[in-house]
């Protein structure tokens, strides 16, 4: 009973979501004017939007030039920068995590400076990114980084610091190498904690990618979204700002998956 | 030379409002190679904490712990505890939890002699079909049989047990039990356990050593326990020596308890004083 009341609760959502959508249509579409003569008075409407969509879809990968590359290549840009920044930055912050939670005194004598640094937007940065590392596309992979550093940081010395002392006694009597300690019983103990951590920044590490193309331009989603503003070509932008949002839920989807994996029942 | 010698151990703790706290002072208990000793006392007198003492698992405020004519004060692989929460890591099965433990104890061995030496003690406490479960789709008894697994595949010079049937329900108590002894008779190994429960004292050990309440408990006395082996629950519970030293056992903690208003029986020697002259009544 309890299933069957749960398929139809679910049911009921799905439906619910699909008339909330048909309603935003048909109001963005009734609030637009239609092109005079070719050319777009105010905001573009969903059908124009959809148009240039499928435009833009059909033929993501062409590359005419630096201001005229397809979607699916700036979209590339932009996920090859974040993986390399969020990469980067995982390793550093889950290294550095397991050791301040294991060390209360590294912990509290690091804690001010990571106080202080975590407030920072991580575009605040770029000036001095692009003054040290003179490459754009290397100072906005360094944005992703620090956006992404101090959840995991954070993230990964809460969990670690919460191990259960039995966990770590049987890790003792055992005599594991440190190796076999962090690999068998501190990363898998703390696993949940960390992966909440990547979730987070990998969702805050996206938004930041956006705004720091479109400081850097170039190439990437942000500078795509800049430049057919520049151009003028609102269908594109919105496009584009829609294409972020669904790409945003893909990566969230992904370590959603993985934080299934990794739980644990006590 | 005993094989174990806890040497006039004492533990203190500094509480937080920066007052020292002895929780029992100058344990002196030896234990002989293949010995079963069981200690039992009031929730308070230390005898988890000097059980970890024991296995390096916590350090001694003074004195110390002599194993096989060295002393010790780290953990190691010649002391396995089996834990009151059984302690398995919940995130492997019940194959990987022992497994952890056979590589950490015979690290030259090759995988195949690993498998067959976990599937054989997965066997020995009756999980051969529950192998790859998680912890956590397990019972209390079941989680505990992989704790006793776990250590026995160890092969340790001494077994600690702490409190290990205390969160196992009645019914299943005994089977473990039986499956403790006989794992024990199989292996002789030198054991060290920590109870409250006064039966499981008397069934398991052979000797077993009386703490007074804390704080400053100290080890009273020592009450042998001579039934010959194997022991048969049924058997042992209806000899006459049995209600004799459950009964003895019983008085003295009820006559060291702070609880019970017994006189001034409330500091160690005096509870050892009153634990003599029942001695000599029964």
């Amino acid at each position: 009973m309890d299933q069957l009341a749960a398929i139809s609760e679910r049911k009921k959502a799905i439906l619910s979501s699909l008339a909330l959508l048909a309603i935003l249509l048909a109001v963005w579409q009734l609030t637009t004017k239609p092109p005079i003569q070719g050319k777009a008075e105010g905001l573009p409407g969903p059908v124009a939007v959809a148009a240039r969509a499928w435009e833009m879809i059909s033929d993501p990968f062409y590359d005419r030039g630096p201001n005229d590359k397809g979607i699916g290549i700036q979209l590339g840009y932009s996920i090859g920068r974040l993986l390399v920044g969020y990469t980067a930055a995982a390793f550093v912050a889950i290294c550095l995590g397991v050791m301040l939670g294991l060390s209360p005194t590294f912990y509290r004598a690091l804690n001010p400076y990571i106080q202080i640094l975590k407030p920072i937007s991580p575009l605040a940065w770029m000036p001095l990114f692009l003054y040290t590392i003179k490459d754009s596309s290397r100072s906005a992979m360094m944005v992703i980084f620090m956006s992404s550093l101090w959840p995991i940081l954070a993230n990964t010395a809460f969990g670690v610091a919460g191990i259960k002392r039995d966990y770590l006694n049987v890790s003792a009597l055992l005599q594991l190498s440190w190796f076999k300690r962090l690999w068998k019983v501190i990363l898998p103990a703390a696993a949940p904690a960390i992966v909440a951590g990547l979730r987070i920044s990998i969702g805050s590490a996206w938004v930041a990618i956006v705004a720091a193309e479109m400081l850097i331009g170039g190439t990437g989603i942000g500078y795509f979204v800049w430049n057919e503003w520049n151009n003028l070509q609102l269908t594109s932008v919105i496009f584009a700002i829609l294409l972020t949002g669904f790409v945003g839920v893909v990566l969230d989807m992904g370590f959603g998956s993985l934080a299934k994996v990794l739980a644990y029942k006590e | 030379m005993s094989f174990l010698e806890v040497e006039n151990v004492s533990k203190v703790f500094l509480e937080p409002n920066g007052q020292s706290l002895c929780v029992f002072k100058t344990v002196r208990l030896h234990i002989e190679k293949g010995q079963f000793v069981t200690m039992v006392g009031h929730s308070g007198c230390g005898k988890s904490t000097l059980l970890n003492i024991i296995a390096g698992l916590e350090t001694a405020s003074a004195g110390a712990i002599i194993l096989d004519g060295k002393e010790t004060d780290t953990a190691g692989l010649d002391r396995m505890v089996v834990f009151q929460n059984f302690s398995l890591l919940p995130w492997m099965s019940v194959y990987e939890n022992i497994r952890l433990a056979v590589r950490a104890a015979y690290p030259q061995w090759d995988r195949g002699k690993v498998h067959d030496y976990v599937q054989r003690y997965v066997h020995m406490v009756g999980l051969s079909e529950s192998e790859h479960k998680k912890p956590a789709a397990l019972s209390g008894g079941m989680r505990q049989r992989v704790g006793l697994a776990r250590a026995f595949a160890v092969q340790p010079k001494v077994l600690l047990l702490d409190e290990p049937f205390a969160q196992i329900d009645a019914l299943t108590r005994g089977a473990i039990q039986d499956e403790l002894m006989r794992m024990w008779t199989a292996t002789k190994n030198t054991v060290f356990m920590v109870t409250h429960d006064v039966e499981e004292a008397i069934l398991l050990s052979d000797k077993i050593a009386l703490m007074t309440s804390g704080p400053e408990a100290e080890l009273a006395e020592i009450v042998d326990v001579k039934f010959p082996r194997p022991r048969l629950r049924e058997e042992i519970t209806e000899l006459a020596e049995y209600a004799r030293i459950k009964k003895y056992i019983i008085q003295f903690l009820k006559n060291c308890s702070r609880e019970m208003p017994a006189g001034d029986a409330t500091t160690g020697l005096d509870a050892v004083a009153v634990g003599q002259q029942l001695a000599a009544e029964v």
